[in-house]
């Protein structure tokens, strides 16, 4: 039963989620701008990129670069799928990270020197924000008595009343999740602050259109696991689940455009402090009183 | 009986033979089929008894005592020529310290001790038994190639003792099937003492000073643990009057304090076979000795004898907090701490040492919450890492002989160069570290365990370490996957058994990952079930299935999906100059020269170095032991 749930949660999520994610992204610009003092391109405008790259030519350097990152959409879907379904927090959590190490291994296998930074680097970011990642399931399960998201629809008060410690230790991976600055050490849409353009140096035309899709079904998921801190048994829940997750995500492009990109070994002592401050001390309350 | 009878004996007979012979083509036959033999049979106890609930043999023998005895003096023996030629004191004098201790056991305490029941079998030694007649006898199989290369490889002249590598490799095999059949201690302490001679003398196969002295470290640190077993036999003797394992396990449920010392003392022995901090050396210096040694001895089977003792002794640990703390405790800072360190390898052997003795922490500290699902959880430790382990081995020791090093940054391109074996080698490492593989479910199981038992220590060690894995396994697996254009293909040349092995491995390693489940139902849970009376399982078939359905798909792809031409305009990489050579990534640079790009992995020396981490774990996991000890020699009564 919970394999045709996930299933049909995967397709869904893959219908659902470029749209949602696209308008997300196209918001995103529109408010970097007019923080810039611009005005900013359509809220469409993502949506004619990505239409556009899928109208290039298809160039490479190899033939696996694109099965690679097809199979990170792949697996990024199926992620969403099982999260949006109410299915097993960490079994979302573990097929996430599938997602970004075929996305590692592509750019890998370009073998270009730029994309080979940006693959250690954003291995280097898994690491970094993995431990929260981690602590983040373990305290929704001491919080919610279970690792099934669709059991906080049962709850008599939201989780961040118990594991608000651990809503921010995500808050803070949520930026190396989200690729913003200071974190986007991998790649990064800040053209000032990358070597050539990271992990996706070499990929082009069709392949960078799915990596585009694949950032927007994260951005969505991600922000799904900001939502989950404030949804219970109430429905209305909902509406200040979607209130907190907009406001979490205008907070993310206000640090996006106030920050410059950070060395790794701050990112990484940074998010590991974060992890073992909130996370541990969050853990060890709920465990031991 | 027969059977676990045959599997004991058989390879011994094997290893007299091989002893004796000189020829190549006689020994491919006779490895070949006695393994094909071993293999079956192995298989043909596991498929029969499937779901087990355990079954004991009446079986005793003074004969059979008084040859464990003389088995121990025999290895006494070896160990100490040794010792006097290559004048090594501690080793020498270990080694008569545990002479005395055995003889003495043997005719003035335990002469009129009798264990009706003297072998049995099971579900977790039907595990064990898939793992050391099955991939035991692939990777002998294996090693039949490779000692061929290896001894091509050595200097002119140099003398080959490939006869007595191959009989040693067959001594192990029936050791270790004794120390799974045995519920006779004293016969599973001759298994355990046998086993680490072999290691001793194949770690120091090739008599180079360096291997000699990382010989002698493993042996003393082994002997150490062995005198562990053997306080913990001298306190079943004295206080207990039995040598039968289940009824000390049982003895030890009911009266936590009466076995107190003589669980700590086993733990101790499990602890230094399993190689963990502050043994963790000779597991590392054991790395000299010959891949397909690496492989059986020192990561699949032989390291796995430790856990297996303290996964045995679960049940007991459950109950008594001082040992149960040691136990978590060492295995869950060695796992940290070996993950990290792992980080800061660049020589893939040692890469897979140091993820070795992590994984034998996690399986410990597993051991150590000692509860039905961390069991379960333990299990798939021991089997995932075992197949996967060995075929990640057996990939390193084809590829060093044929692109001539260990080294990481050596494998550059080695999906071009060596297509099958770079496939094989990332699947092995893929499943040793990421969802929805099996390595990746047994440690979910791990964290809910250690969750709902509120070891909030273990959980973030967890966390910690499970984020050091990804990074060195990733950037491993990001150096095989690069592909440039079309090098020289250099697998050619492979033995054909070579290629039967990893095969073997390869394909065990997909088959437990998808029927993963299966597995679960007929040969885990029995185990946990006959233990524990209930069933703990913590994660659900449900989800145990859609991990087998992502492992398919994963595999197709990395099998099936890559290679061929691309059907797309092929460029050359953007260099920041004209492009003069794809494969070596040169280009053009300002001045009209060619420049050649390169790029290393990060290894972060001066974070995950070992010369920061090491002394750590080594300072820390001593005084808890010490601690430990103490408690329970001192103050039994109070756990």
């Amino acid at each position: 039963m919970t394999i045709l749930t996930t299933l049909i949660g995967t397709v869904a999520f893959a219908l659902i989620a470029p749209v949602v994610g696209c308008l997300l992204a196209g918001l995103d610009r529109i408010i970097s701008a007019r923080m810039q003092g611009r005005v900013g391109p359509p809220l469409l405008q993502p949506y004619y990129d990505v239409r556009k790259l899928f109208e290039k030519e298809s160039v490479s350097v190899n033939s696996v670069e694109r099965t690679y990152v097809g199979c990170a959409l792949l697996f990024a879907w199926v992620a969403g799928g099982v999260f949006f379904t109410g299915g097993n927090l960490l079994m979302c959590v573990f097929i996430i990270t599938l997602s970004s190490l075929f996305f590692i291994m592509a750019a890998y296998s370009t073998r270009s020197p730029y994309a080979e930074v940006g693959a250690a680097r954003e291995t280097l970011q898994v690491m970094a924000y993995e431990p929260m990642v981690l602590l983040l399931a373990v305290g929704f399960y001491l919080a919610a008595g279970t690792f099934d998201v669709g059991d906080v629809l049962a709850l008599d008060a939201p989780v961040i009343t118990t594991i608000w410690l651990v809503f921010l230790g995500l808050l803070f991976i949520l930026t190396i999740k989200l690729r913003k600055s200071p974190f986007d050490l991998s790649m990064s849409h800040h053209a000032h602050q990358e070597i050539v353009r990271g992990m996706t140096t070499e990929m082009s035309g069709p392949t960078l259109g799915l990596v585009e899709i694949m950032h927007w079904c994260e951005n969505v998921l991600f922000l799904g696991w900001i939502g989950m801190f404030f949804v219970w048994g109430n429905p209305l829940s909902i509406i200040l689940a979607v209130a907190v997750v907009l406001a979490v995500y205008f907070l993310e492009i206000w640090i996006d455009n106030n920050f410059a990109r950070v060395k790794w070994q701050l990112m990484l002592k940074s998010a590991w402090a974060v992890a073992l401050a909130a996370g541990g001390v969050n853990i060890a309350f709920l465990a031991f009183l | 009986m027969a059977l676990l009878g045959f599997l004991i004996v058989f390879p011994l007979v094997v290893a007299a033979v091989l002893l004796a012979v000189r020829g190549d083509g006689a020994r491919n036959v006779i490895v070949c089929a006695s393994a094909i033999i071993i293999g079956a049979a192995s298989v043909v106890l596991v498929g029969s008894n499937l779901g087990t609930q355990g079954v004991f043999f009446e079986f005793s023998s003074l004969a059979l005592d008084f040859t464990c005895t003389g088995v121990s003096v025999v290895i006494v023996g070896i160990i100490l020529a040794f010792a006097v030629k290559y004048r090594n004191l501690l080793a020498g004098a270990l080694a008569l310290v545990q002479l005395v201790g055995a003889l003495v056991l043997e005719f003035v305490f335990a002469h009129e001790i009798e264990v009706p029941l003297g072998l049995y079998f099971d579900s977790l030694s039907l595990l064990m038994t898939f793992i050391i007649g099955v991939i035991g006898s692939g990777i002998c199989v294996y090693a039949l190639g490779y000692m061929r290369d290896f001894q091509a490889h050595e200097p002119e002249g140099a003398k080959d003792r490939r006869p007595l590598f191959f009989a040693l490799m067959f001594v192990f095999l029936s050791a270790m099937f004794v120390i799974v059949f045995s519920n006779n201690m004293e016969w599973m302490f001759t298994g355990w003492e046998v086993t680490t001679v072999c290691s001793f003398l194949l770690i120091g196969y090739t008599r180079t000073e360096e291997a000699i002295a990382n010989a002698f470290r493993q042996i003393i640190m082994n002997l150490a643990g062995g005198i562990g077993f053997l306080v913990a036999l001298y306190v079943c003797a004295i206080q207990l009057g039995t040598f039968s394992f289940v009824e000390f396990i049982m003895l030890g449920v009911a009266d936590p304090a009466l076995v107190a010392v003589a669980v700590v003392a086993l733990a101790f022995a499990g602890i230094t076979k399993a190689a963990q901090m502050p043994f963790q050396t000779w597991l590392l210096g054991a790395m000299v000795a010959p891949t397909p040694t690496s492989a059986l001895l020192h990561s699949s089977t032989m390291v796995k004898a430790g856990v297996f003792l303290l996964v045995k002794l679960a049940p007991v640990l459950l109950m008594s907090p001082v040992p149960s703390m040691m136990v978590m405790l060492v295995g869950g800072i060695t796992f940290l701490l070996c993950s990290f360190m792992a980080i800061s390898q660049s020589n893939a052997k040692r890469v897979l040492a140091y993820s070795t003795i992590a994984n034998l922490g996690l399986i410990t500290a597993c051991a150590g919450v000692g509860t039905p699902e961390a069991v379960w959880a333990a299990e798939f430790l021991i089997l995932f890492h075992a197949i996967a382990k060995s075929l990640l081995f057996l990939c390193v020791g084809t590829a060093e002989h044929h692109i001539g090093s260990r080294d990481i940054e050596s494998m550059d391109l080695l999906f071009d160069r060596m297509p099958r074996l770079a496939r094989f080698m990332m699947l092995g490492i893929m499943c040793m570290f990421i969802a929805p593989f099996g390595m990746l479910v047994a440690k979910w199981a791990t964290l809910v365990s250690f969750v709902d038992m509120d070891q909030v220590a273990l959980v973030i060690i967890l966390a910690f370490g499970s984020a050091a894995t990804f990074m060195f396994w990733a950037k491993w697996l990001g150096k095989l996957a690069g592909i440039a254009g079309s090098p020289e293909n250099v697998e050619v040349t492979v033995h054909k058994t070579e290629w039967a092995a990893l095969l073997l491995m390869a394909v065990l390693l997909v088959v437990a990952c998808v029927t993963l489940p299966l597995i679960s139902t007929y040969l885990v849970e029995p185990y946990v079930t006959s233990i524990y009376g209930i069933l703990g399982q913590d994660i659900s078939t449900d989800n145990l299935w859609i991990a087998s359905i992502c492992v398919a798909i994963v595999v197709v792809v990395l099998f099936a999906g890559m290679g061929g031409s691309p059907k797309t305009r092929k460029v050359d990489v953007y260099l920041a100059g004209v492009s003069r050579g794809a494969d070596e990534r040169s280009f053009q640079n300002a001045l009209s020269g060619t420049s050649v790009a390169t790029a290393r992995n990060w290894y972060m020396d001066d974070v995950f170095g070992e010369k920061r981490i090491a002394p750590v774990g080594v300072v820390f996991n001593s005084a808890i032991m010490v601690a430990a000890l103490v408690i329970a020699a001192v103050a039994p009564t109070l756990l």
